[in-house]
């Protein structure tokens, strides 16, 4: 038997370990006259889930497209692993009636994969036995599911989800995202993700990126729900809703009923316990 | 065999539309039947400008044709006008240049007729050279983007962003449309290509599952109408270019019969 060869390839070497898979310097997209987007810094390393929030019209889809190289950057600099793997789920995608296409083939539509391979991405996201089915007979969901196995099936580095349950309902929603959890747990690659949903920013986020326009904070997603830029944006409800998730796991129940949290960044007032919800007391 | 016109119109004829099936299911996916539309209709601008130069109309027209594909996609980046006005403006301003500039050159009595509905009868050998060896290598640079032009179908975005480069596959296509409307002008004629390119494309659509199957199909499905339109044309004397596609259109009309048929029996089998 010969023993495998010892090969060292210093270029792979250099090119792997903790070194970032894409890295923007202010990056600006321009449409016309009008800046998009401006003055972007964001790094994805290895492994890492980074999540886009901001109101609507604040660049999160341009910020992604950007970075992946879709559209084009007017100034900033952008790099990015040489040979990244992507897998790229995009926010809307409508296919034509015209084109006759089943799920099996969708799962080689950008590169060619293994019949085993792509039976099991099918399988991991539950939609086995849609294999032959054609992709415009399929739910929201299921649609869904068919492009996340699709971009599963490329074994990326980087998984790139632009409002990945954009179009499902509420059950299917928290489903998905219980998926994606997952993937992440096995398959260990970075994610990239536009939400709107601050619950899951919270609970499955290393780096949350807040823009509007520009970065308008960024880090751990306590440090931005607790950020005075976060507030201003989303408003206090908002912040609140984000705190209040927050307490569902920083909380004791106490023998009275009564629930105390713990290890808080604000100010508790427990006896003045009305029904009010905290959010509005802050809105007001 | 090539001795007899029929054959050689036979032959021509198949080899045109077997070349026209794949790129036809493109036109159609992407929308692009006025696109098609706009390139056919310079042809005879190209054919013009072929006899005044006195270079090869084949050529010619592949020349015009590209450049106004081009000049359609530049005209795209300035976004000022929707792409179904540029279109038009491309679309009926070279026909009428190519209309001009014919009537200027009183010295060449050239049949009008034949370059706008085609002259299937009168297939050289040449052309049979030209079609299958022109058509060998459409299909070959075709299969060559497939997936890069098959996943910019489906999505641009999701294409670029997997590093596939859809716009080139884009700019390749459109070069290779403009070349099997060079080489299918002689068959259909200008205003008649575009028909054989969507029909058997549209035909194919009721019965494929997957999109290589449509792109055999629908190749299958336009030798089929060529040589049945062929046979009718001799039959009842008509003009061979539009009995071609008369043939075409017949069987996308059995195709949506089928169709009707299959929702009858559902029907049936629901009210039993």
């Amino acid at each position: 038997m010969a023993t495998a060869p010892q090969i060292v390839d210093p270029e792979g070497n250099s090119a792997g370990g903790d070194a970032p898979l894409i890295e923007a310097q202010g990056i600006g997209v321009r449409q016309g006259a009008r800046w998009l987007v401006r003055g972007v810094d964001l790094s994805i390393g290895p492994g890492e889930i980074v999540t886009l929030i901001g109101p609507n019209g604040s660049g999160k889809s341009t910020t992604v497209k950007a970075l992946l190289g879709i559209i084009e950057t007017a100034e900033g600099r952008l790099q990015s692993r040489a040979d990244l793997r992507i897998g790229y789920v995009p926010q809307s995608l409508a296919i034509d009636r015209t084109m006759p296409l089943t799920v099996r083939r969708l799962m080689t539509l950008t590169g060619r994969h293994d019949p085993a391979e792509i039976e099991r991405a099918l399988d991991d996201v539950g939609i086995a036995d849609l294999a032959e089915r054609p992709v415009q007979q399929l739910s929201g969901g299921e649609f869904q599911r068919a492009l996340l196995a699709r971009a599963l099936v490329r074994r990326p580095q980087l998984l790139v989800l632009d409002e990945p349950v954009r179009g499902v309902d509420f059950a299917g929603e928290i489903a998905l995202y219980e998926l994606i959890h997952d993937i992440r747990e096995r398959l260990g690659c970075a994610i990239l993700m536009i939400s709107h949903d601050l619950h899951i920013v919270m609970r499955q986020t290393d780096r949350v990126v807040c823009l509007n326009g520009h970065v308008c904070c960024s880090g751990t997603p306590k440090a931005v729900a607790a950020s005075p830029e976060y507030r201003a944006l989303f408003g206090a409800r908002a912040a609140a809703a984000l705190a209040i998730y927050r307490h569902d796991h920083d909380h004791v129940h106490l023998t009275d009923g009564r629930v105390v949290a713990q290890d808080c960044d604000h100010d508790h007032e427990p006896d003045q316990a009305t029904s009010m919800p905290r959010s509005d007391r802050d809105a007001g | 065999m090539l001795d007899d016109f029929f054959t050689r119109a036979l032959i021509g004829g198949i080899g045109v539309a077997l070349v026209a099936g794949p790129l036809g299911c493109f036109i159609v996916w992407r929308r692009m039947a006025y696109f098609g539309d706009t390139m056919a209709h310079s042809a005879l601008l190209g054919v013009a400008l072929a006899l005044l130069l006195e270079v090869n109309v084949i050529l010619g027209v592949f020349a015009i044709a590209t450049a106004v594909a081009l000049a359609l996609v530049l005209l795209q980046r300035q976004a000022q006008l929707p792409t179904d006005a540029l279109l038009g403006i491309l679309a009926h301003s070279t026909l009428a240049l190519g209309l001009v500039l014919v009537s200027f050159m009183a010295w060449l009595r050239i049949d009008l007729l034949s370059y706008l509905f085609g002259d299937l009868l009168a297939v050289s050998v040449t052309d049979i050279a030209l079609i299958y060896g022109g058509g060998l290598v459409v299909l070959g640079l075709l299969a060559a983007i497939w997936r890069p032009l098959l996943a910019g179908t489906v999505s641009a975005e999701l294409a670029a962003a997997e590093a596939l480069n859809p716009e080139r596959a884009r700019l390749v296509f459109m070069i290779l449309m403009a070349a099997v409307i060079a080489i299918a002008m002689k068959i259909v004629g200008i205003l008649l290509i575009t028909s054989l390119l969507i029909i058997p494309a549209a035909t194919a659509r009721r019965f494929a599952r997957g999109p290589e199957v449509m792109a055999l199909m629908a190749s299958g499905l336009g030798a089929l109408a060529v040589a049945l339109g062929l046979f009718g044309s001799l039959q009842f004397d008509t003009p061979s270019g539009p009995s071609v596609v008369v043939a075409a259109l017949l069987l996308f009309a059995i195709s949506l019969l089928s169709l009707v048929f299959r929702r009858g029996e559902r029907v049936l089998e629901r009210s039993l």
